[in-house]
């Protein structure tokens, strides 16, 4: 029964597997080189970014460059007593070499991050070489523990070790107001100081209404939609599209217009006493401003999937339904809505998807309540500059996207998405 | 049990969609107890607007729509109790064959093991046991085709319509499908509303046939009077082949009447046309005429056969005869058939009481 004895041939003799692989190879070639462009697009666009991303958040290789011979010496210290004669030596040497480059200070601001006091000591030990109180034929060791008092400290020496590996994932921790703490240990920052796990909270839940509401309005127009004879269709189409094809900020900015205090809006209920002129409620700069501003903005994106679904749903099943004896509500929910749940699906997941990731519009009428965790990702790559943390955010972010996607696929199944 | 002869009675039904033309004109029509009978009729002759108006998916503009003696104008179509098979069968395609068949049941709150029961027997009534775990999308057309009659039956409606159902099918599986659909009507004695536009099946199925156009019901009779003694030139065209000769009359006695041709005079039975010099249209089956008849027949006339087309059973033949060139014959084949060659002069006769003097077209 071996395979041999079974193998067919071709008319000329050669086996059939090899002939076809011959003759489809030019096909397979065309086909890669057809797709090549779009490969190499998505390679530069996108992997290679995200790869670039994801090397920025866990790159802690400064401190592993300015101070080689520090950890090399370490690398044989056991970190509970003060280090040994070399390691002060070790260090001593690579902080000359700082000196003479004038790099010095960035070590101190780095390791000042680690542990606090670093920064006076480190610059106080800098005074001391350039004036050339050290001297290299005695004991470093002493020499150094006699500069300051916190260079006799374990402690801070164990902060320097902490810093030799050339990666870290003290960023992702402070994402999630966690650090090292002295021992090692993750801790938690203190309770008045958490606002990143407020961020992401609130991103969830405002993706979530977000999501919801887009939902709850855009099922109703996306079945109107699919309904309306054509030349009614087109157009409530176009009063879909027309906001999508405006600018982002032209939308944003004219919901500030409405929604602000001395908006529009504002003015409506007073004038119809809904509300009294003194005592406006606040609209904008807050949740409530995004929410609105947001549901209005992303709402194409639920409408439009679940039109091209609700369109293939044939308007006989319907009926079938009703003649069958069920209710105009039974037909709906156990003929109708079953059909639109791929649309639902596909409309949901982007949706929540573009809300989680929101930028423009929470950063222009959010206020400080309505900020998502984009505006912080933003705040640190142009405010602070600590594209490190920034990039470690981002990512995520999106591991927090492939999860939602997962458990998606998982309960809905992404074969049912229907994008159109 | 006697039989209601105005089980579903439509009194002076008018529609219109758009308040300009009239869909549905003046449509009196009366249906009795399991009578199969058939809407036939070209596109947008008002067929399926009549059935869609039964079931409830469109209110009459005018007049109204009568179910066992009760107006059902203003029940909603779920209240009705009407079984409905569609065009495109509008199997629920989420559902399996058995939750199909079971929605009409659950949504009437009915036992399951009842439910159970008669989706069974329906099921086996349409020879599909065993299918019903499988869903619609695994289904071929014939076999859909018979769960949705099924599914219109499981319900025992008073009364079923059926929109085309057959339509989507190939022509032998439609066939087949005719005979079933004709023996389940049988075999449970439900009443049964067709719509179609094919005449073949329309004259196989139906107790009773309403040909429809322009709104309007032009006969309603059994499907041998249809085709035999259409009451005028649309039924006559629509049902079955045709010869016409348009002329006008010449003179009329009773029943016969002698119709003036271009060229000749042919003696015909005077239905539609009632005084002298009347246009009128005479229409003629084509296998009413005869080839050389051996007998002495009313109408003898000589043309010129311009084209033969063999078909099997029989033998098509195109004639030139008293001007109209489309002249349609059909020779029945056999060893004794005559040797038909395209130029020859042949004698054509045929009796005037199977010639119609029809309404002019």
């Amino acid at each position: 029964m071996s395979s041999e004895t079974k193998q067919i041939l071709t008319t000329d003799g050669i086996p059939l597997e090899v002939s076809l692989k011959k003759a489809e190879k030019k096909n397979k070639i065309k086909a890669f080189l057809l797709v090549a462009p779009l490969l190499l697009f998505l390679f530069i666009t996108y992997v290679f970014p995200i790869g670039e991303m994801f090397t920025r958040s866990v790159d802690d290789k400064m401190i592993t460059n300015m101070l080689p011979k520090t950890f090399k010496a370490m690398e044989k210290w056991d970190g509970k007593e003060l280090p040994p004669e070399d390691v002060f030596a070790g260090f001593y040497s690579d902080y000359k070499v700082l000196i003479e480059n004038q790099t010095q200070g960035k070590l101190g601001q780095r390791l000042n991050k680690e542990k606090n006091g670093f920064n006076s000591i480190t610059k106080k030990l800098m005074r001391q070489i350039k004036r050339n109180k050290i001297d290299e034929s005695q004991s470093i060791k002493e020499q150094i523990m006699k500069v300051h008092k916190r260079w006799r400290d374990v402690e801070y020496w164990q902060a320097i070790k902490r810093t030799a590996p050339p990666y870290t994932m003290v960023k992702y921790l402070k994402g999630v107001d966690m650090y090292f703490a002295a021992d090692g240990s993750i801790a938690q920052v203190d309770e008045d100081r958490r606002i990143h796990r407020i961020l992401w909270l609130r991103t969830l839940e405002i993706a979530l209404f977000v999501t919801i509401f887009c939902f709850l309005m855009g099922y109703p127009i996306a079945h109107l939609l699919a309904t309306l004879p054509m030349k009614y269709s087109n157009l409530l189409m176009i009063c879909v599209l027309l906001p999508f094809w405006t600018s982002l900020l032209v939308r944003t900015a004219s919901w500030m217009i409405l929604l602000q205090q001395q908006g529009v809006v504002n003015d409506f209920f007073v004038m119809i006493g809904l509300v009294a002129d003194d005592s406006r409620p606040e609209m904008m700069y807050n949740k409530v401003g995004t929410y609105v501003a947001m549901t209005q903005i992303l709402l194409p994106f639920m409408v439009l999937p679940l039109y091209s679904v609700m369109k293939t749903i044939s308007p006989s099943l319907m009926r079938a339904g009703k003649s069958l004896g069920g209710t105009p509500f039974v037909a709906f929910w156990k003929v109708y809505f079953p059909l639109t749940i791929p649309g639902i699906g596909a409309g949901c997941l982007l949706v929540f998807i573009l809300a989680i990731g929101y930028y423009i519009t929470p950063a222009l009428v959010g206020g400080a309540s309505g900020t998502l965790i984009s505006n912080q990702i933003a705040y640190h790559m142009k405010t602070t500059l600590d594209w490190s943390f920034a990039s470690a955010m981002g990512l995520m972010l999106l591991s927090g996207v492939l999860v939602i996607y997962w458990i998606y696929n998982k309960l809905v199944g992404v074969d049912n998405i229907k994008l159109g | 049990m006697s039989k209601n002869p105005e089980f579903v009675k439509f009194d002076k039904v008018d529609k219109s969609y758009d308040g300009k033309v009239l869909v549905v004109k003046d449509l009196q029509l009366d249906i009795a107890e399991g009578e199969f009978i058939t809407m036939l009729g070209p596109s947008g002759s008002g067929k399926t607007t009549c059935l869609m108006m039964l079931a409830g998916f469109e209110t009459p503009t005018n007049g109204e729509i009568l179910l066992d003696g009760n107006i059902i104008s203003n029940i909603p179509p779920h209240k009705r109790g009407i079984g409905m098979v569609f065009q495109n069968y509008a199997l629920f395609p989420h559902m399996t064959v058995y939750e199909n068949l079971a929605f009409p049941l659950r949504v009437r709150k009915m036992e399951k093991d009842e439910i159970d029961k008669k989706v069974d027997k329906a099921l086996s009534m349409v020879s599909l046991n065993g299918f019903e775990t499988r869903m619609p999308g695994q289904l071929s057309g014939g076999q859909q085709q018979r769960v949705a009659v099924a599914r219109a039956l499981v319900f025992d409606p008073a009364v079923v319509l059926m929109d085309e159902p057959l339509g989507a099918l190939d022509k032998n599986l439609r066939e087949s499908m005719q005979y079933e659909i004709k023996h389940i009507h049988e075999s449970i004695g439900v009443t049964v509303v067709y719509v179609t536009h094919d005449q073949s099946e329309a004259l196989t199925m139906s107790n009773r046939i309403a040909v429809f156009n322009d709104g309007k019901v032009q006969q309603l009779s059994n499907p041998a009077e249809l085709y035999e003694k259409p009451v005028n030139s649309f039924v006559a065209e629509f049902i079955g082949e045709n010869n016409t000769f348009n002329g006008e009359v010449a003179e009329i006695s009773g029943d016969e009447c002698k119709v003036k041709l271009s060229n000749a005079e042919i003696l015909a039975n005077a239905i539609s046309v009632k005084s002298k010099g009347e246009k009128t249209t005479v229409s003629l089956r084509p296998e009413r005429a005869l080839i050389e008849p051996s007998e002495k027949m009313d109408n003898m006339f000589s043309g010129k056969i311009e084209e033969v087309i063999y078909h099997g059973d029989h033998t098509r033949v195109r004639i030139n005869l008293l001007g109209n060139p489309e002249f349609i014959l059909k020779v029945p084949n056999s060893t004794s058939n005559l040797e038909l060659k395209v130029k020859q002069d042949i004698k054509i006769g045929w009796n005037s009481s199977d010639a119609r003097a029809l309404d002019p077209k």
